[in-house]
């Protein structure tokens, strides 16, 4: 290679910026020629001098404290400790979903086995290490981090002044179909939202408020897109999420 | 630096950002060119940070998220709105022809650290900041684009174009002094 396609990449050399098979071809080519090596040895020189003179100011120890102080003893960033105080709960939870399971009434067993397993996915997402895959309380975060992992996009309402917190979200599975599973907060309890596409098998489904052993269940289908609205909370605040949701959507 | 998932989660705001203060402090004089404002700029980095650690993604770079919002900062502080000047390459990703260090401008690899401060200080601040996210902060490229949010051809375009500025306000103060100006 000659010297002016070489110096397109002095640069990026000197700044390790180059891989590996490169950096050794370029290395050799300096070995050889002078002219380069000069080129070089002027970039690093400058380099390093800009490096000392850069590092000019230093702030005053007062900065310091009071910035240390205003940031100190702040918790751990909130889902560490967060989670690990609801796995018992969630546990106990995990523990009647099990009942659930056992409990299938012949007339509604098909709409049992919905539930059932949207209840577990609820209640072993909580329980699980990592509840969330993406921790965001912000919408704009989580929504286009399903971007590819599922075949449809949605949209996620605005909470500023509701009472509701996003926690974050994951991909789930119901009947072997990709969906979103979202986590919101009230009040310390948890609310599972679930968004599938709606392919028909859950057809038979009345869309409604359900009850199903203590759970609150809200489904809907809008836009080709099946809303099951999940939690232990009241009837009100399942209601008041799936408004906020519909709205959005 | 990547912070790997399960340390950041276990990590207090506190632990993870105070080791870049400073660095970040430096970083916020150079761009204000001010010890009370570059205070104000550091201080208020910090409360912004912390009130947006929650959606602060794991996995992702710490130190140029931090960099990013002292960075916003200042960009709309009243200094920043003021000193911020337009340049005009983000369009040309292209890298221009490079200039060859000719065995004369060693001379200004050699100019003394004051003279090289002096330059910095007059380079306009795109320029300016590029060259101490690379040179001091020692960034990747990588790095640079995530803290400017700007694609990685125009990171190289534009540190090309840095180093470029600084050679020659360099020769001319060379020059400057060679002449008793």
């Amino acid at each position: 290679m000659a010297c002016e396609q070489w110096r397109e990449k002095l640069d990026f050399y000197i700044d390790g910026e180059l891989d590996q098979a490169q950096a050794s071809a370029l290395g050799a080519h300096l070995r050889g020629c002078a002219d380069c090596a000069a080129d070089v040895l002027g970039r690093v020189q400058l380099k390093r001098s800009v490096q000392m003179a850069g590092k000019r100011y230093t702030a005053s120890a007062e900065l310091r404290n009071r910035i240390t102080k205003s940031v100190a003893a702040k918790p751990h960033r909130a889902p560490g400790w967060y989670w690990r105080i609801l796995a018992v709960p969630a546990l106990a939870v995990l523990v009647f979903s099990i009942a659930v399971n056992l409990y299938v009434g012949r007339e509604n067993a098909r709409r049992q086995r919905v539930y059932s397993e949207l209840a577990d996915l609820h209640v072993a997402a909580l329980a699980s290490a990592t509840p969330v895959e993406v921790v965001s309380t912000d919408r704009h975060t989580v929504k286009p981090w399903f971007q590819g992992k599922i075949p449809f996009t949605f949209n996620l309402p605005e909470l500023q002044g509701s009472e509701f917190t996003l926690l974050g979200g994951r991909v789930t599975y119901l009947a072997q179909t990709p969906g979103a599973h979202l986590i919101y907060q009230v009040r310390k309890h948890e609310i599972s939202v679930f968004i599938f596409q709606d392919r028909g098998e859950e057809a038979g489904l009345p869309a409604g408020f359900w009850h199903p052993l203590s759970f609150n269940v809200e489904n809907w289908t809008q836009n080709g897109l099946r809303y099951f609205v999940v939690g232990d909370v009241g009837a009100e605040d399942i209601r008041a999420l799936s408004k906020l949701l519909r709205d959005a959507g | 630096m990547k912070v790997p998932e399960k340390s950041v989660r276990d990590a207090t705001f506190e632990d993870l950002a105070m080791p870049l203060f400073d660095q970040l402090y430096n970083f916020a004089r150079w761009l204000t060119q001010n010890t009370a404002e570059a205070e104000d700029l550091t201080q208020e980095t910090y409360v912004k940070a912390l009130r947006g650690f929650s959606s602060f993604q794991m996995g992702t770079n710490f130190r140029a998220w931090m960099y990013r919002i002292l960075r916003n900062t200042f960009l709309t502080s009243r200094t920043g709105l003021k000193t911020t000047v337009a340049i005009d390459e983000d369009t040309d990703e292209r890298l221009l022809p490079v200039e060859s260090t000719t065995p004369e401008s060693t001379l200004i690899e050699q100019a003394n650290r004051e003279m090289v401060q002096q330059a910095l200080t007059d380079l306009p601040v795109p320029f300016r900041e590029i060259l101490l996210l690379c040179e001091v902060e020692e960034m990747s490229y990588q790095e640079i684009a995530e803290t400017l949010a700007i694609p990685m051809g125009t990171v190289m375009s534009r540190l090309y174009r840095a180093r470029k500025a600084l050679r020659d306000l360099l020769r001319k103060k060379n020059e400057g002094d060679r002449h008793g100006v």
